[in-house]
């Protein structure tokens, strides 16, 4: 956290390092800085807010310490080598607000700040290599006022008023304030640790013998360089150095195991397996992925897909200038052991692959999505070395919130979905949108070109992560991984985004890629595939001396992007970058040899030929197998209970309002929200798609939407499959969107696929879903894959729910055309489309009863569910339509009680009148809470009623009851009145929903 | 007269394209500015007609909501910009652009330089993001529409605003200078949260200084310039102009007047 004057430029601060000294740092010479520090602490004035040491104390008594309160204090630490006046002046004119604030300042050498009697101090710093980004703006803006400190840190601190002892606030500090992962947490204490700089170590090169090894040696190698090869590929490698007569470099080792991780390589999805099913042949695939999610694609040939699965997100065509693309990321395992900065580095992170999409995307609007354990979850439930769901939860949203506010993108669409099995093993997914000129989705590197680094400085962060990602986590996870988790820098981010799209519209760049796993050797590695490459490493600018070679080149060190620029334009980019205040650095050019080529101060310190690093990693055949669950549907419930059930479905996680969170959300910054995440006279009806309008001054639009459905997959992965792509494309229609411009989105959450059992469920997952979208004619464009998704404590490994997210995109010609889901005018009909089935098999109705999964989750007819989302659109387009919602979780009551709330008005339901397909039971629970698919709840005038029927010939569709001025929802079965609930309960129970179930802002 | 607006850029600012977008549909011809080039230009403010310093995020809020920006404007950017607002130049600032106006004492103004007011953390103690209304009154700053009643998004943390001392609010109102305040949907005054999204005092929303020429208000008008803004705009028969855009207008306006 505290750092050495980095080598001089205009605007770039000195990097900052820690107190504490993570594992990952022992082998750097740490010098402890023992002279003093200027120890300078901001809190408000009396009777002023201070939010943060409110909820710290409200943190702290959540968790059982009783306090009266808590002062927070924002505190600074400034090299004691500039003058008093100086660090006064620094408190005076940039740390205080003379407004709001109040200081006090020490030398740390000076008798410490007196803790008041019944109070104990609290102080949380960073630890050695932990990102300190505000320590770099004080550094800049201290600059501007001639104040330059040779080394800068930031801490927090906390005075809270207690009796209990410091160890017993430490323990709880330990739970909520601080994270020691990253953190270094202190209570009580005299004094500040003086930090650490590390003091920089000789150049060595170093050479693996590998020529020489067999079997278990192999494998060895493989566990303590963390490289995770198993033992076919690591023949493949010593096979590679014994024809080429020499040992490798350990970098050379590094790139490769970067290179063929399963993070990077996605072997098992474009593996092969020989599959069996119950009462079918076995069977050979031959590349999961090619046989299902890009067969589909290949087979429904949409002349709109511009780049399919080949570039950092998938594009497509949004009008006749311009094009559009989509990325969602996951970064799970991270997010579990700090959830703040796994999310945040979660989102920046795919934010940088629309930036590096083509030559350059525009962001336009950002989806999160978060997979979470129960939040009302006992503490001694936990599992060991696990946080607590809640504390998840609120890190992942205040991590989503600080960095894509931060970068000024509106995050639009997402969702929570809470199930037991996410508690040790949380999922974190990120998606962005951006926006190009069609001419800008092409890249193409040429020999010669400039290999350009710009953004962030490398550090030791997230060495290792892609390795880390593929493996389980375990108990111990929270300790060892310190460097696998990283805080973002989201401005530093957002400077890089401004100058390379600057540099795009002047027609600056060839291509470009961003840093993520892998670091600058996947990012140089890819661009540089076909070329080669020559890479001075000596270059790279660092956070802090000391990194060796191969750790520059595999660092994950956030917010960096490798450009392709022709040499005669490398000044101007130059200029560019200067004026928008970003580090841009020329590390080497591209080849013409095909071999990437390391040097380290005039030495080579790694040659790998291309073809090999590319395509040399040995094909494996893994065993997959898919069984039926057998399970019992249970009782169902008696119809007096109906109404309370449709109240406690209001109130659960998954479907109760996510407000809370998205009001945290910058969800309308740029301007081009159309239809909001949340919509009604109260702007509290949960929108099915979000819709924005990316250009302006036009009309065209994009519709955004999710479908995730965990609890499906446990019984059936292709009913997961169907549910999802089917929902996600209903939600997108409803908001206005065209299925037959829409693009979808995977993103497979699994557990370890080495075990049969997991692939098995991967492969009906993957053919259902191909099945689905070719019959409804929608591509996948992109997707990621995140396997390895288990929790090991003890001897048992425990695996997550099989987790596939679709995410669709619709392009809409006129976003005027758009609906919202509120109820807009009393006597219009409320029309039902589509079939109802006897599907409660993982419903919210079975969950609301505490009654497990059941039996039948609902499966797709995939040519009604066409059907059903060709006519709905067209209803929509020519604007019959005036409120639309899908049905999904909770089912039609659900859908009706959100619609009537959300328009402030009241609905009249005859469930009698609901249309069953052919076998289902007649039963008003059926009616009411089964998810069947494909089916939407429409409002139309009377009028409209032939012309929606025509529209949608052959689809079931009937007036089920009608919109009415009573605030409440009124539904009977024929004659006989079911319940009537008032729309002030129905939207309390939504609304309350989190709160109840412990969930706190 | 094609009337010019400068929009400043700091690193980490992010409301400038939509302000852009504004000040274009009002008639305006925009530039929009890295800080390091206006640092280096040696009449920066030159031969615009208005200074927009736009919403964002400006050097990440690290230390305190455009602080940084603040000191920047001081050390850097002051002189020529007290001398552009001397010549009869007007400015605005939306959101992060007048939290640094205010940081910068630039507003209220009344000893230039000096801080008098801040934007402190919401009383909720967090960053929300909802739509407000803000009633117009009758203030120093003639394209203030008074009167009007005025639909917009707010959307930040720190938007409480606070002035140095009681003498220094009781100055701001006696002088006319608040030229926004929250008022409930019914345009009913004083508003209790969420219609006054961060407790400021008097339901303060947005002030100009005694000259009437430079204005800062927390929520975004640049938000609601187009009909698919509006958050019911699905409820009713559109209008093709969001309420927010009489702002951009009548500045606009009173600029082209002024030249």
């Amino acid at each position: 956290m505290c750092g050495v004057r980095a080598p001089r430029t205009a605007w770039v601060a000195p990097e900052f390092l820690g107190v504490g000294t993570p594992r990952n740092y022992l082998d750097l010479a740490l010098r402890r800085v023992t002279s003093p520090f200027w120890q300078i602490e901001v809190e408000v004035r009396l009777g002023i807010p201070d939010p943060e040491g409110s909820a710290a104390a409200s943190a702290l008594a959540e968790l059982g310490l009783p306090n009266s309160g808590a002062l927070h204090r924002r505190g600074y630490l400034l090299h004691g080598g500039i003058p008093r006046r100086d660090a006064e002046r620094a408190a005076r004119e940039l740390l205080a607000d003379p407004v709001s604030d109040r200081w006090r300042m020490r030398r740390t050498d000076e008798s410490p700040f007196d803790t008041p009697a019944g109070t104990r101090r609290i102080d949380v710093l960073r630890k050695l290599g932990v990102m300190d980004p505000v320590a770099g703006s004080v550094a800049s803006a201290l600059r501007t006022l001639q104040i330059e400190p040779a080394a800068i840190a930031t801490f927090r601190s906390y005075e809270v008023k207690t009796g209990a002892s410091a160890q017993a606030v430490r323990a709880v500090a330990a739970k909520s304030l601080a994270n020691e992962t990253i953190e270094e947490l202190r209570v009580d204490e005299r004094d500040l640790p003086l930090p650490f700089e590390p003091d920089g170590r000789p150049f060595r090169k170093i050479t693996i013998p590998i020529r020489a090894l067999e079997g278990d040696a192999l494998m060895k190698l493989s566990r303590e360089m963390s490289l995770s090869l198993n033992r076919a590929e690591m023949e493949s490698i010593r096979d590679h150095y014994r024809s080429i007569d020499r040992e490798p470099t350990n970098a050379e080792l590094e790139t490769i195991a970067q290179t063929w991780s399963e993070h990077c390589k996605h072997k098992t999805l474009k593996g092969a397996c020989d599959y069996r099913e119950a009462g079918k042949p076995p069977r050979r695939i031959e590349s999961i992925l090619g046989e299902t999610i890009v067969r589909a694609t290949e087979t429904v040939r949409r002349p709109w897909c511009l780049s399919v699965f080949v570039d950092n997100a998938g594009v497509i065509e949004l009008d006749a200038e311009r094009a559009v693309c989509i990325k969602v990321e996951t970064h799970n395992h991270p997010s579990a052991i700090e959830p703040y900065g796994g999310a945040g580095t979660g989102i920046g992170g795919v934010i940088r692959d629309v930036i590096g999409t083509g030559i350059g995307a525009r962001p336009v609007a950002s989806t999160d999505v978060f997979c979470v354990g129960p939040l009302d979850l006992p503490e001694n439930k936990l599992p060991k070395g696990t946080l607590h769901p809640h504390r998840v939860l609120r890190g992942v949203v205040a991590g989503v919130r600080d960095y894509g506010n931060r970068m000024g993108i509106p995050t639009v669409s997402g969702g929570v979905f809470v199930d037991p099995g996410y508690t040790a093993n949380p999922l974190v997914f990120c998606g962005t949108i951006g926006v190009m000129p069609k001419s800008a989705v092409r890249k193409e590197v040429r020999p010669g070109d400039a290999i350009v680094l710009i953004g962030g400085r490398t550090g030791r962060d997230g060495i290792h992560g892609a390795t880390f990602s593929s493996e389980e986590l375990h108990e111990d996870s929270q300790t060892v991984s310190a460097t696998a988790v990283q805080i973002g820098d989201p401005i530093t981010e957002k400077k890089a985004l401004e100058a390379i799209l600057r540099a795009r519209d002047e027609g600056l760049i060839r291509s470009i890629t961003d840093c993520g796993a892998g670091g600058l050797s996947s990012a140089i590695g890819e661009l540089g595939e076909t070329t080669g490459a020559e890479v001075e490493l000596d270059r790279v600018p660092l956070k802090y001396a000391g990194l060796a070679y191969d750790e520059i080149w595999i660092s994950e060190a956030q917010e960096r992007m490798v450009l392709v620029v022709d040499p005669k334009n490398v000044d101007r980019v130059r200029e560019i970058c200067r004026e928008e205040q970003v580090e841009m650095t020329v590390l080497g050019s591209f080849a013409s040899h095909g071999r990437v080529v390391l040097r380290y101060k005039g030495e080579v310190v790694g040659d790998l030929d291309g073809k090999f690093l590319h395509k040399g990693v040995p094909k494996v055949v893994r065993s997959a197998v898919w069984e039926p669950k057998t399970a019992e549907e249970p009782a169902p419930p008696s119809e007096s209970e109906l109404g309370a059930l449709l109240l406690s479905i209001l109130r659960l996680p998954n479907v109760a309002s996510k407000e809370w969170i998205v009001r945290q959300y910058d969800h309308e910054v740029q301007g081009t929200t159309v239809v909001k995440p949340f919509t009604g006279v109260r702007r509290d009806g949960p929108s099915d798609g979000t819709v924005i309008a990316p250009v302006y001054g036009s009309r065209v639009g994009v519709a955004l939407a999710i479908g995730l459905n965990p609890r499906y997959g446990q019984l059936d992965p292709a009913s997961l499959a169907e549910a999802s792509i089917d929902e996600a494309m209903r939600n997108v229609v409803c908001a206005g969107g065209d299925p037959d411009r829409t693009a979808i989105l995977d993103n497979y959450c699994w557990g370890n696929c080495d075990k049969p059992d997991r692939l098995g469920a991967l492969v009906r997952c993957s053919e259902a879903a191909r099945d689905l979208a070719i019959a409804y004619g929608t591509p996948f464009v992109s997707g990621k894959d995140s396997l390895n998704n288990e929790y090991r404590v003890g001897g048992e490994s425990i695996a997550i729910p099989p987790t596939f997210l679709v995410t669709a995109m619709a392009v809409i010609d006129d976003v005027a055309r758009c609906v919202t889901m509120d109820l807009k005018q009393p006597g219009n009909l409320l029309v039902l489309v589509g079939l109802t089935k006897d599907e409660l098999g993982g419903s919210h109705l079975h969950l609301a009863r505490g009654l497990g999964l059941g039996k039948n989750p609902p499966r797709v007819d995939a040519v009604l569910g066409r059907s059903v989302l060709h006519g709905a659109a067209r209803c929509i387009r020519e604007g019959w339509v005036r409120s639309a919602h899908d049905l999904s979780e909770g089912g039609l009551a659900v859908a009706a009680a959100e619609m009537a709330f959300a328009g402030g008005l009241g609905a009249r339901i005859d469930a009698a009148a609901v249309p069953l397909a052919v076998g289902t039971p007649d039963r008003a629970d059926l009616k009411l809470f089964s998810e069947s698919c494909s089916r939407l709840l429409l409002e139309i005038e009377p009028a409209a009623l032939p012309k929606v029927r025509s529209a949608l010939a052959g689809v079931p569709v009937a007036v089920i009851g009608e919109v009415t001025s009573q605030n409440q929802l009124s539904v009977t079965l024929g004659s006989k009145e079911l319940f009537a609930i008032g729309t002030e309960d129905l939207r309390a129970a939504f609304l309350g929903g989190y709160a109840e179930n412990g969930a706190r802002p | 007269m094609t009337v010019k607006v400068c929009i400043p850029r700091a690193p980490g600012t992010n409301c400038d394209r939509e302000l852009e977008y504004a000040f274009e549909r009002a008639g305006a011809q925009v530039e929009l500015v890295p800080l390091a080039r206006l640092f280096e230009t040696k009449e920066p403010f030159g031969s615009a007609g208005i200074v927009a310093f736009p919403g964002g995020f400006s050097y990440g809020d690290d230390v305190a909501s455009g602080k940084i920006f603040a000191v920047e404007v001081q050390a850097r950017l002051q002189d020529s910009l007290l001398r552009f607002l001397d010549r009869g130049g007007l400015s605005i600032g939306i959101c992060n652009g007048f939290q640094v106006l205010a940081k910068a004492g630039i507003l209220p103004g009344f000893t230039p330089g000096k801080q008098e007011a801040t934007l402190a953390h919401n009383a909720s103690g967090r960053f929300e993001g909802r739509w407000v209304t803000l009633e117009a009154l009758a203030c120093r700053a003639e394209f203030i529409p008074a009167g009007a009643r005025i639909p917009m998004p707010s959307a930040h943390g720190e938007g409480q605003f606070l002035a140095f001392d009681d003498a220094t609010l009781r100055r701001i109102v006696d002088e006319k200078l608040v030229a926004f305040r929250y008022v409930t949907r019914d345009g009913e005054a004083p508003a209790p949260y969420p219609d006054n999204p961060n407790g400021s005092v008097l339901g303060i929303a947005g002030i100009c200084d005694p000259r009437g020429r430079v204005m800062g208000m927390m929520p975004h008008p640049e938000r609601n310039i187009a009909f698919h803004h509006d958050p019911e705009w699905t409820r009713r028969s559109r209008s093709e102009e969001g309420a927010g855009m009489v702002i951009f207008r009548r500045l606009v306006e009173q600029a082209r007047r002024g030249e």
